[in-house]
């Protein structure tokens, strides 16, 4: 197993500049959690093994906290785009459901898998709190409101065009 | 309904009304300005006489809440704000946030005033970049103006405000679970008491409010007691411990209704009024048949229960659990009963966070057996196994640490007992061969079920 550091200096120093605001280290957990998500698009084992060393925990802390949220990819980056399409109640009233089927269907992947070119991640989302604009979809940091097949098809389109 | 003029979204719809330069035209800050020169506990004690109860789901008053912290503790205390808006169906929180930031937190930093707090973490789900990017921008600005930092507009008085972000697990709402998550472990509700109060973040006292409690801070500070009494519903008079429903609420409306949105209004006002009044009624001229009336964990009211008021009082009258988040999802009548009933399992066996084992179990199994009626191999007495997983998992039986299974059972409980002839019907049709079987029959398999 390589042992290769994978947190970059600029990881370390963005994880670092959390440790003033909280009385210990432990609570940067999910905020280093996130930094390195951001940079890497999982979170490896070794990872979890270098911000434990940063915050002072045993790795097997960082790792219980990050395997609660289902929300940490360990296996392998996910897509250039990670997208969350509702399938609560509001928007399951209003087709989301079947949006969700659609672009599964189009991608040629399941819920939580990645698509061949490594574009986009879909996933399902359990309520995005955006219930006015049922069915919706967060990609990356963008909602997309009201959606149906034709608007996930634009959205599909869109990805595969992008560079 | 034309003549309530709302306080809470006045500044929505206007043109950068997320920025502090609009939210000062409107009057910002001055209620912070007006608070800083009063005391601290003269500010908790406005707040309690108020009658504000907290918005995020129960209702405790939230001039209490504050009482409950230690007199002569030496510090720090914390605060808390629970922007981690979760609940299937509720929206508010969102829309304060994004577009009307300053609102927020110019009734965090009064709360954390009165509450003699030093640091406050929003704890922001992660679905929610927006609001990140401007509650961001709003504290960077009140940093700029003096409304944070050390000594605020030459009280003496300093806080500091942080953003804490969530990673998608609907526990984190639960105060407790969001505290455990705030300190980087799983987000395990911890056991009551010692509340939040005595020992929270980090072991020291804590204030855990909601998004829009913390709204309606800042307008009774500068509104005044009397005119958040001034609407509502009053408190019974024969029951000296009912704290009444006093102010406006938030109403979030969805589903099948003409204009789904939020809707500001007293509290008090009937489901019926905000489908059709605010609503536009249910769409496409279809009746409703079910109505969830606070958020998919209050449970659910039938056709005939329109006229429940949304109160703190009201749905429990009919058999919900409570107001909850006051979000109301609409279902038309071509709606399948058991498909809300699925949907709603399948949430709750997702978002069970594992600790306690009845929630864990029991959601799971209601999935799997709700699962199973779906695909067609239902059998009558599967209803009265999803009651008794209904009927055992809560706090209310007492079989767990923290609310959430109570909000997985009275989905099962009310849909059962309220539509108990629909699940009947569509266990007869899709199982005809089997739907009087009693005999053990193969579980879903989980992975089929998600």
């Amino acid at each position: 197993m390589s042992t290769e550091r994978v947190l970059t200096d600029q990881m370390v120093a963005e994880i670092k500049a959390y440790f003033p605001r909280y009385p210990n280290r432990q609570a940067v957990t999910l905020p280093a959690l996130h930094i390195v998500n951001e940079h890497l698009r999982h979170v490896p084992l070794q990872a979890v093994v270098e911000v434990a060393e940063l915050l002072g925990l045993a790795p097997a802390q960082v790792q219980d906290t990050l395997s609660f949220y289902g929300f940490f990819k360990q296996d392998a980056p996910g897509g250039e785009t990670r997208a969350w399409v509702c399938r609560s109640l509001s928007c399951a009233l209003r087709g989301g459901e079947e949006v969700l089927e659609h672009m599964c269907k189009r991608l040629g992947v399941r819920p939580g898998e990645t698509t061949a070119d490594g574009k986009l991640t879909l996933e399902f989302g359990e309520c995005l709190g955006a219930c006015e604009y049922a069915p919706c979809m967060l990609a990356g940091e963008e909602l997309h409101t009201c959606l149906d097949e034709s608007t996930a098809d634009k959205f599909i389109d869109s990805m595969r065009s992008s560079s | 309904m034309a003549t309530y003029e709302p306080v809470l979204l006045a500044n929505i719809g206007r043109e950068n009304s997320h920025t502090r330069e609009v939210y000062e035209q409107t009057g910002g800050y001055q209620a912070l300005r007006k608070s800083l020169a009063m005391s601290q506990l003269d500010v908790t004690e406005q707040v309690k006489q108020s009658g504000l109860r907290g918005r995020g789901g129960a209702g405790f008053p939230t001039g209490l809440k504050w009482t409950f912290l230690p007199k002569d503790h030496p510090g720090p205390i914390y605060f808390c704000l629970n922007a981690d808006e979760s609940e299937p169906g509720t929206f508010n929180n969102r829309i304060l946030m994004e577009d009307d930031p300053h609102q927020v937190i110019e009734g965090l930093i009064i709360s954390c005033y009165a509450t003699r707090a030093t640091t406050a973490y929003i704890y922001l789900r992660f679905e929610y970049p927006k609001a990140y990017r401007r509650l961001q921008a709003a504290i960077d600005e009140c940093y700029a103006a003096g409304y944070l930092g050390q000594n605020i507009l030459g009280s003496g008085y300093s806080l500091d405000i942080y953003l804490h972000r969530g990673a998608a697990a609907y526990i984190c709402g639960e105060e407790t679970g969001l505290i455990e998550s705030l300190e980087g472990k799983r987000a395990w509700p911890r056991i009551k008491p010692p509340f939040p109060a005595v020992e929270g973040a980090f072991r020291k006292p804590t204030v855990v409010n909601n998004v829009e409690t913390a709204a309606c801070v800042r307008h009774i500070m500068e509104k005044g007691v009397e005119w958040f009494r001034g609407m509502g519903v009053q408190p019974d008079p024969s029951n000296p411990r009912d704290p009444g429903s006093l102010g406006p609420k938030l109403y979030c409306l969805s589903g099948h209704v003409e204009r789904p949105g939020c809707y500001e209004a007293p509290l008090g006002i009937t489901v019926r009024q905000l489908i059709d009044e605010y609503g536009g009624g249910v769409w496409k001229g279809r009746q409703a048949k079910a109505v969830v009336p606070g958020g998919i964990s209050m449970g659910l009211l039938g056709p005939d229960e329109l006229d429940c008021p949304l109160d703190f009082a009201g749905p429990g009258k009919y058999g919900c659990l409570g107001l909850g988040t006051a979000a109301v999802v609409v279902m038309d009548d071509t709606v399948s009963i058991v498909d809300y009933l699925h949907n709603s399992a399948r949430f709750f066996a997702h978002e069970s966070c594992g600790q306690c084992t009845p929630c864990r179990e029991g959601t799971s199994w209601a999935l799997k057996i709700l699962s199973r009626i779906k695909a067609g191999r239902g059998r009558l007495i599967d209803l009265q196994l999803l009651l008794e997983i209904g009927d055992g998992i809560g706090i209310i039986p007492g079989s767990t640490i923290c609310g959430l299974s109570d909000g997985a059972a009275w989905p099962l409980k009310n849909a059962i007992r309220k539509f108990r002839g629909e699940f009947e019907e569509y266990i007869r049709k899709s199982n005809p061969s089997g739907y009087n079987n009693t005999e053990p029959v193969p579980a879903m398999p989980m992975e089929s079920v998600h």
